[in-house]
């Protein structure tokens, strides 16, 4: 009983936090599923996001200005990223990876050196703070979180529908295919990594609002957290939500329902150190799945042959 | 309206595996030209192709389309002028998108494109009538993601997309080699006919000698990088495959290039 009651108490912040970084999903599923890139500069933009959202509300700025300059950052990170891939040749894993470890030290510069920097909702007016998320009012950052999803869920919808959107998806789903049809591939990936990560960095200026401080280290993990949303809504969802808008939506719930089950873990007894493993280890075994099926079944069929 | 001037391509220059693919070739198309190529595995038709298609780029000559150079043109940026079909039946379409978006884009091929939406209700009308026109049961799967049919099927697809705009140049690289006897055959009708329809100024790469003998109206030997014969008029007409065996067994310089090289009957 007690543990269903403190149960009941944690689910709307793993609701908010959940709905969150589903943001951050849909960045990555932009990236991972449509581009077919696995993007790890999320890992540094994340927290870019955040640093660059806090320093500017510090400095006087309005909070929605603020985030649409954190998003700003982030496209610029994705496209550093995309260029180092595209133009010089580099892997796009290794693209990324170098992006993110030089983001650290961006991220700090952009926060003064400060490995963490807060940002107090009773001094400044924030979009969201994790201090409401039990009042039944406006400032409950649950329906303002959602509102926003389900804003830029509205606005890949109608970019992927278009004739430039259709395009992108070509070059992601096949780049022969698209260079035969005239689709310049190299920059279809500079604006999806750009669009990813400006979503990524959103994500992460929310948070850092909500939580009350940017930390260069709260991106840290982020793409798994990311995959695990994209693997979890596609492989929940996938069968009933053929839709992109509601593919996308999935992805969303994805990440609410990670959040849900590592809430129930915690509220189990996991030690919050052995968060990432858990993560890592959920991550492994669905990325794994399909492959280990596949491999099965040729097996199996080649004993009946 | 094709003028090749000294073309040549080497891979992995300054490597053990330095290969000679393209050796000086130069060769002009007339305006409705319908060229076969054929020659042994290593001969270069298809690297001849991809350096047309702009896939990679020559060491030296040049590349002329109806009077613009486009040796230094990106893949893309040729594509405009280019229609083409490739052997892999996975390589044309875009196996997560439906049917009418594959078809969409191709109708947009050297147009910008623009954040129009993707695809109008008068396209689906006009890609119906052209599905139904090849008789292959697509024109009811509009909205069926591409990944779902056949090789054939999918190659039909991508010969419909290649020629959907007008390309002023059709590429087509051993297009129906992956495909069964029988779907290899409709494909290859399919071809005819729209060739045929449009005068389509077209290369054509095959591994059989019967399909480069009766198709076409001009036929192209390659080996080690070169075009080694080259008939046309009259005298396409009339050729037969055993003379065809002769000519590529002397021309380079090797008895033993049977058909195994030039292959199947």
């Amino acid at each position: 009983m007690e543990f269903l009651t403190s149960l009941l108490k944690a689910t709307p912040g793993a609701i908010a936090q959940g709905t969150l970084w589903g943001i951050m999903a849909i960045g990555v599923f932009i990236t991972y599923k449509v581009m077919d890139i696995a993007d790890l500069t999320v890992d540094g933009s994340f927290a870019t996001g955040g640093a660059v959202c806090v320093v500017l509300i510090r400095a006087g700025v309005g909070a929605v200005p603020a985030v649409l300059a954190a998003m700003l950052a982030g496209a610029l990170a994705g496209c550093v990223t995309a260029l180092l891939h595209t133009r010089c040749g580099i892997p796009a894993i290794l693209s990324g990876i170098l992006t993110q470890l030089a983001l650290y030290s961006v991220n700090l510069r952009i926060m003064g050196s400060r490995a963490n920097t807060p940002v107090s909702v009773d001094k400044y007016s924030l979009i969201v703070s994790q201090r409401y998320v039990l009042e039944g009012s406006f400032r409950n950052p649950i329906p303002i979180v959602f509102l926003i999803t389900a804003v830029f869920i509205m606005f890949l919808y109608w970019f992927f529908g278009t004739e430039r959107g259709c395009g992108m998806r070509a070059s992601g789903a096949n780049p022969h295919m698209a260079r035969a049809q005239g689709i310049n591939v190299k920059n279809d990936i500079v604006l999806a990594l750009m669009f990813s990560n400006a979503l990524v960095a959103l994500s992460g200026a929310l948070l850092a609002q909500y939580q009350g401080s940017a930390d260069v280290n709260m991106g840290r993990g982020a793409i798994v957290i990311g995959l695990a949303a994209v693997i979890i809504g596609t492989s929940l969802f996938g069968k009933v939500f053929r839709n992109f808008a509601l593919r996308l939506l999935g992805v969303s719930l994805g990440a609410i329902i990670y959040y849900m089950v590592l809430q129930v873990t915690l509220q189990l007894g996991l030690d919050t150190n052995d968060l990432k493993l858990v993560s890592a280890a959920i991550v492994a075994v669905f990325l794994s799945v399909p492959y280990i099926q596949k491999h099965v079944r040729q097996r199996g069929g080649r004993r009946h042959a | 309206m094709l003028e090749i001037r000294n073309l040549s391509k080497t891979f992995h220059p300054g490597t053990v595996n330095e290969r000679l693919a393209i050796d000086n070739v130069s060769l002009t198309l007339n305006d409705g030209d319908f060229v076969t190529v054929i020659g042994g595995n290593g001969a270069g038709k298809s690297t001849l192709l991809n350096l047309i298609a702009g896939v990679f780029f020559p060491d030296s000559g040049s590349i002329v389309i109806n009077g613009r150079d486009v040796t230094a043109l990106p893949e893309y940026k040729r594509a405009p002028f280019l229609g083409r079909v490739f052997q892999d039946p996975m390589m044309g379409t875009s196996p997560t998108m439906l049917i009418e978006e594959n078809l969409a884009i191709a109708n947009r091929r050297g147009l910008r494109r623009t954040l129009k939406w993707g695809i109008t209700e008068k396209e689906r009308e006009d890609f119906k009538k052209a599905l139904k026109g090849f008789d292959l049961g697509l024109e009811d799967r509009l909205t069926s993601k591409v990944g779902l049919l056949s090789g054939g099927q999918r190659q039909a697809l991508t010969l419909l997309m290649a020629v959907m705009r007008r390309p002023e140049l059709l590429l087509l690289d051993e297009h129906t080699a992956a495909l069964d006897p029988k779907t290899a055959q409709k494909v290859l009708g399919m071809t005819e006919k729209i060739v045929g329809n449009d005068t389509l100024t077209t290369i054509m790469i095959t591994h059989n000698m019967k399909d480069a003998i009766e198709h076409g109206n001009r036929l192209i030997m390659m080996d080690a990088g070169r075009i080694v014969a080259d008939i046309s008029g009259e005298q396409k007409r009339n050729l037969t495959v055993p003379y065809l065996m002769e000519l590529f067994s002397s021309v380079s310089g090797n008895a033993e290039a049977n058909d195994s090289l030039l292959l199947s009957k």
